[in-house]
């Protein structure tokens, strides 16, 4: 018999956890439920046991739920978080979700509503993580690009990742070019087989398009697999800097190829850690401002509880330079001075959605 | 069904992100301030002293700075330097603010 899942109940009414009890026993999965009067009575409980929900009130007093959600997402990141209040305000239930939260929902005040609340909580705790292209889960790139060359095919493939856009272009079941963003051709192509998720449709076929990759689809996708493969080694094993040493293929050279992109640096958060940087003159001075406005700004938001660190822009006389967080890396890219706040942001967002990639 | 008809609490608030503006000297003493009295003036300080050294260590790592602007999920903090002192805008977000 499979083992019951836990919930994690807070509110600081009694009657009220009373009240949800009775009402969580009605989800199909009959999921066990604890209750908690208070944030730090949460928190200890889930140091001392795994969950796979919590659920909890707004309004608590000492530590309010903001704060308890706060510091559950950054220790328990895969826990599922329900806010249950009853708190009409467009700006907590914002906070709410740029803390991490999977579902902000009002006090149901009728049978309809309990019903639907159930619905959605019996279908977050069924949630598993999915990867792979929508529309054909579990298969990567690499397969839907094998299958329409094997096919024989003739078409376009346009694959979106976040704000990146792709173009492949197969004619007669070769790969006869490739676009993303400001790159294009081979380096192109590898760069796109490296996002892992996203969507793609395929669009009518372009015969005219001129050929600019001259490699079988064959030994293109085993040089690329390769490349790829290599980097994840890299990357998961102790040497930081060792994703970084093939050039060729390394998404430290993309980055400064993206239009207006000055320098591009990527460093482990731990200033004891590993950096590397292209177009930089003084990258050890550069690191360590990086590195510690971000640090800075990170404690900030949990001090003001205004949700995650997104981006820091800064704008220069003589250029511009902004930060972003992925993990444990760093990542500061530069950019010309004559590029807009606004376009910074959205560059630096896709240089870091690529990095990421 | 009426014991659906929850009860309101009333003691315990949560604190709101403010709206509004404040400069602060090169020192790090705030001049004058647009903010809501509700929020803490240690947290005011702090942002201050956050920006200030933002600033600060740029110009150390040559890289002089004319306009700091920190993006968090649900605050935008805009900060433009004076003199060696700033000018720092706050901006609560909202989900339908991040979209547009």
């Amino acid at each position: 018999m499979p083992e019951r899942q836990k919930i994690l109940l807070v509110d600081d009414d009694q009657d009220l956890l009373d009240l949800y009890q009775q009402i969580l026993a009605q989800m199909p999965s009959q999921p066990e439920i604890i209750t908690a009067g208070n944030g730090a009575r949460a928190v200890t409980l889930l140091e001392a046991e795994p969950f796979a929900m919590l659920i909890c009130d707004l309004r608590m007093p000492r530590m309010d739920g903001l704060q308890v959600l706060a510091i559950v997402r950054r220790k328990y990141p895969q826990l599922r978080t329900v806010v249950l209040t009853s708190v009409l305000d467009e700006e907590f239930r914002s906070r709410a979700y740029a803390i991490g939260v999977d579902l902000f929902w009002l006090k149901p005040a009728n049978e309809r509503d309990v019903r639907l609340f159930i619905e959605c909580l019996e279908s977050l705790l069924n949630r598993e993580a999915q990867t792979g292209f929508r529309g054909l889960q579990n298969k990567s790139l690499v397969d839907i690009i094998q299958l329409e060359c094997l096919s024989q095919n003739s078409l376009v493939l346009r694959i979106t990742n976040g704000p990146l856009t792709g173009k492949i272009w197969i004619q007669n079941g070769e790969v006869i070019d490739a676009t993303a963003e400001d790159l294009a051709g081979e380096i192109a192509f590898k760069g796109i087989l490296t996002w892992k998720t996203g969507s793609f449709e395929s669009l009518p076929a372009d015969p005219e398009h001129p050929r600019a990759i001259q490699k079988s689809y064959n030994a293109l996708l085993l040089e690329t697999v390769q490349a790829i493969d290599e980097s994840h080694g890299a990357t998961e094993g102790a040497e930081f800097h060792g994703q970084f040493e093939s050039a060729e293929s390394l998404p430290l050279t993309m980055l400064t190829r993206l239009d207006g992109a000055e320098f591009a640096l990527v460093a482990e958060a731990d200033a004891a850690g590993h950096s590397d940087s292209r177009g930089l003159e003084n990258p050890e001075r550069t690191t360590a401002w990086a590195r510690q406005t971000l640090q800075r700004f990170t404690a900030l938001a949990d001090r003001l509880h205004a949700g995650q660190l997104q981006q820091v822009d800064c704008l220069g006389a003589q250029r511009h330079a902004s930060l972003a967080r992925h993990g444990d890396t760093i990542l500061c890219m530069g950019w010309h001075n004559d590029l807009s706040a606004e376009e910074i942001r959205e560059r630096t967002r896709k240089a870091l959605i690529q990095w990421a990639s | 069904m009426g014991f659906l008809s929850f009860k309101s609490k009333s003691a315990a608030s949560l604190l709101r992100l403010p709206a509004g503006c404040f400069t602060v000297d090169s020192g790090g003493k705030i001049v004058a301030s647009t903010l809501p009295q509700s929020f803490p003036a240690p947290l005011v300080q702090e942002i201050a002293a956050h920006i200030l050294a933002t600033f600060r260590d740029a110009a150390g790592a040559q890289l002089p700075l004319t306009e700091v602007i920190v993006r968090f999920a649900s605050l935008k903090i805009t900060a433009r330097e004076m003199h060696g002192g700033a000018i720092i805008f706050l901006a609560p977000q909202t989900l339908a603010a991040n979209q547009n």
